[in-house]
């Protein structure tokens, strides 16, 4: 008997594993049949490209969206002649949420499948870690995820949003049409903690105030306290401004609800909530609050309706789009242009040269270019939640933003900013006249 | 007012801790079972609500959504009663009296629970139920036919690899089918969404407060089910029969207690009250496969401070470890002692911890400090049954 019971638990685990992987294939079914097709054609006619993100661990949930976007660009590519006359080869490799498998995968699709480039990374720890990689071998990073700014490598491309395209518009917006009194709540981690200090150098520039911060521990769901602390500070409502992530943010609306602070005077601002967080919260407890991102599922042009149905199409009818997955989206195109107007896809000195100012004129958000500094110009918006669980965008800017990296509002990087294509002014360099 | 406030906020908050750590009191306090998949016995019961709730708004629609709380409780209860069962009749029966063999083979069951919700569909389903049938039936069979032990043995192993194979490849043929409703996983690897009913949502306004009705809930599930396991171990032939086996193992044998079924049924008893406590927090939280590690470590802390073994010393360090975690966390001491002129130094002190992260740290500081004094805990075991 001890065998046959050792046996069911090794069994169980063999089947999980197994269901796992199936799970995968499942997900990805469209694709395998595009990947089969492209790399029986030769490696002589494919252009091999790295998809480095976590398809298992906490980020899986989040980051297997974006593979899924990027295999659908790859995917429509491939159908449409391919870069340069040969189809992409995606070889996708899993960092596991665990940041130094993403710097050992980086080396591993650089030196042993030899990719023309990488698309990868969601946290700002994993691209932290890999970013060394990168940086050694001269090599390229596409980066999708709106982030803390403060950075601007020669070797990663960032087509998410830097803060002063989505979280200073969001502080503005908030400033203007919700109240001057703010409390800032965030999860320990570098990202909030980054964030709020630009807040709070804004708020003060712009007449805001600061009634409290206050930063709870990744995935705690005990959010209580903080409650008590936003009711004392605010005890005629506010704005709230939320930079939490994770579990943490299905307690703190589902609590904040309970202890009656709803949206008429208790406004919260998310930077981390898109269309799908809200689905798995439930909209009925984030119905009225905002988030501001650059793009919203509910954007109106026919390209993004395209787009969504396309995305529907290839993984199901209940599937959500939302910002980082277009991002995603965008930066194979965006790729594609420069590899195409570089005339090559392995010299990536040419590629990087090449990428400055390509625009996407039609992407589902509108124009996205890719500036000399590595990130993207896009428009911006702000959406409050409607009751079913999309967005409803009640403003937006009327032309795209132009990215900084280096932030004004941080003392220390205030003036400076960067440019890669002048050999001169390079990562960051201080601008004349301030 | 700001003292009622803080009294039921404290209470509330020791609630959650207090239900959590209910059913680990019993299987680590009274079995010395350290079972690190408590956190994924709540994450089952997370997910029997999830699923009760998903059954009502097919069955029922909208309307069925007001109800289905009162059915998920029970739901909860027998589904991770039953998981635990199964877990303690296939592992954790060979490992009593080897307190870090239970700690490896608990940790990998939760790894498996985890992934479990992540990919179970029906092919999976079937395919493990397929390999029950084959092997639980065969060796049943095996047992009447077959004498010699080792010919058992051997046939065994025969049988075990027989229908892991039939059962793994039943599993790979399903699941190539078209037929997505087999391979469509029924929770997937995302959080799910459990909508509170209409009558939980909201709260009682007292001037400007709101007791939320969702806490209150809580806070009344919780006195529930500690009367109840109370009731049970104190006043019922099964808890005389469960204190007995904890307190002397091989004495209660000698007088004739079925210790195995006693075994089972206390693991299976700590493993329901993990999913009630799962019920609840869907109330609070998100729900996904990782909720439990959210909660694991302060179980294992109430139920340390409170002292191995005793019910009492678990409530009282439930109510202790919550409330503190409050007043520090939402910067009530400070409050309180900023008034006094002397006491100001010390205001700030209280200050500097009054945000969550640091309301943290200042708890386990004084838990690592406490259990200096009083390493066993609140109410620490009595006599010689420490020993044992």
């Amino acid at each position: 008997m001890l065998y046959g019971s050792a046996g069911l638990g090794t069994s169980l685990l063999l089947k999980a594993c197994a269901g796992n992987e199936s799970a995968n294939t499942a997900q990805s079914q469209g694709n395998s049949q595009t990947q089969q097709a492209a790399s029986s054609s030769g490696s002589g006619d494919t252009i091999k490209v790295g998809i480095l993100h976590s398809l298992t661990g906490t980020m899986a949930i989040s980051e297997t969206t974006l593979v899924d976007a990027e295999k659908l660009a790859i995917k429509q590519i491939n159908e449409a002649g391919g870069v340069l006359g040969k189809q992409i080869e995606p070889i996708v490799e899993d960092g596991a949420s665990d940041w130094p498998t993403f710097a050992e995968k980086a080396s591993k699709l650089i030196e042993q499948n030899n990719v023309a480039t990488v698309f990868g990374c969601w946290t700002s720890a994993s691209r932290k870690a890999v970013l060394p990689v990168f940086e050694s071998k001269n090599h390229m990073l596409w980066y999708p995820v709106q982030y803390e700014g403060q950075e601007c490598s020669k070797n990663v491309f960032y087509t998410g949003a830097a803060p002063n395209q989505q979280i200073q518009p969001a502080v503005n917006w908030m400033l203007e049409n919700e109240g001057k009194q703010f409390y800032l709540i965030g999860s320990d981690y570098v990202f909030p903690r980054t964030a709020n200090t630009i807040v709070k150098q804004q708020l003060q520039a712009k007449g805001g105030e600061v009634v409290g911060e206050d930063y709870i521990p990744l995935g705690s769901t005990e959010v209580t306290p903080l409650i008590t602390k936003i009711r004392a500070a605010l005890p005629n409502g506010g704005v709230i401004f939320n930079t939490l992530n994770g579990d943490s943010n299905a307690a703190f609306f589902k609590q904040l609800q309970g202890a009656g602070l709803g949206p008429d005077k208790y406004p919260v601002m998310s930077s981390s909530i898109a269309e799908v967080e809200v689905k798995q919260i439930g909209a009925e407890y984030l119905q009225g609050h905002y988030a501001a991102w650059n793009y919203f599922m509910t954007v109106d042009n026919p390209k993004n309706q395209q787009w969504v149905d396309a995305f529907k199409a290839e993984y199901g009818e209940d599937r959500l789009t939302n910002d980082p997955m277009e991002s995603a989206y965008n930066m194979v195109y965006l790729w594609k242009q420069s590899a195409e107007k570089a005339g090559i896809a392995e010299n990536l000195e040419k590629v990087r040269s090449a990428a400055y100012g390509q625009t996407l004129q039609k992407a589902p958000q509108g124009k996205v270019t890719m500036n000399p500094n590595h990130h993207a110009s896009q428009l911006v918006r702000i959406g409050r939640v409607r009751e079913d669980g999309l967005f409803e965008i009640v403003n937006a800017t009327d032309s795209t933003v132009e990215p900084e990296p280096w932030n004004e509002f941080v003392p220390a990087t205030q003036g400076y900013a960067c440019n890669w294509s002048d050999s001169n002014k390079g990562e960051k360099y201080k601008v004349k006249g301030t | 007012m700001l003292l009622l406030q803080s009294v039921f906020n404290g209470i509330s908050v020791s609630s959650v801790l207090l239900i959590a750590a209910l059913g680990l009191a019993i299987i680590f306090g009274l079995m010395g079972v350290i079972n690190l998949a408590h956190g994924e016995f709540i994450m089952l019961g997370a997910y029997a609500t999830f699923a009760v709730q998903s059954g009502f708004k097919a069955v029922l629609g909208e309307s069925g959504l007001s109800l289905y709380i009162i059915f998920a409780l029970p739901v909860a209860f027998i589904v991770t009663a039953l998981v635990g069962l199964a877990l303690e009749r296939s592992v954790i029966r060979f490992l009593y009296g080897r307190p870090l063999d239970t700690l490896l083979a608990t940790w990998g069951f939760s790894l498996i629970l985890r992934q479990f919700v992540r990919s179970v569909d029906w092919s999976l389903f079937i395919g493990i139920a397929v390999f029950c049938l084959l092997f639980f039936g065969g060796l049943a069979i095996l047992r009447r036919r077959l004498d010699g032990q080792q010919t058992r043995k051997g046939a065994n192993t025969i049988l075990l690899l027989l229908s892991l194979g039939i059962a793994i490849v039943t599993r790979v043929l399903l699941g190539q089918t078209d037929a997505t409703a087999l391979t469509k996983p029924w929770f997937s690897a995302r959080n799910v969404d459990v909508t509170a009913p209409n009558w939980l949502q909201g709260g009682v306004p007292i001037g400007s407060f709101q007791f939320p009705f969702a806490r209150l809930f809580i806070i009344a599930l919780t006195i529930v089910c500690v009367v109840a396991t109370y009731w049970f171990l104190q006043r019922s032939r099964w808890g005389l029969r469960i204190r007995a086996v904890t307190q002397n193992r091989s004495m209660s044998a000698c007088l004739g207690i079925p210790t195995r079924k006693v075994d089972a049924l206390t693991f299976a008893l700590g493993s329901g009250l993990a999913g009630i406590a799962g019920c609840a927090i869907t109330l609070l939280g998100s729900v996904g496969p990782n909720i439990g590690q959210n909660y694991i470590v302060d179980t294992f802390m109430v139920v340390v401070v409170g002292g191995v073994g005793n019910l009492v010393g678990t409530i009282v360090a439930a109510l202790a470890i919550g409330t503190l975690t409050y007043l520090i966390g939402s910067g009530m001491f400070a409050l309180l002692l900023t008034p006094v002129e002397a006491l100001n130094p010390l205001a700030d002190f209280f200050t500097f911890f009054a945000t969550t992260s640091m309301a943290k740290v200042m708890v386990f500081a004084l838990i690592i400090a406490f259990l200096q004094f009083r390493p066993s805990g609140i109410f620490p075991p009595k006599g010689r049954t420490a020993e044992s």
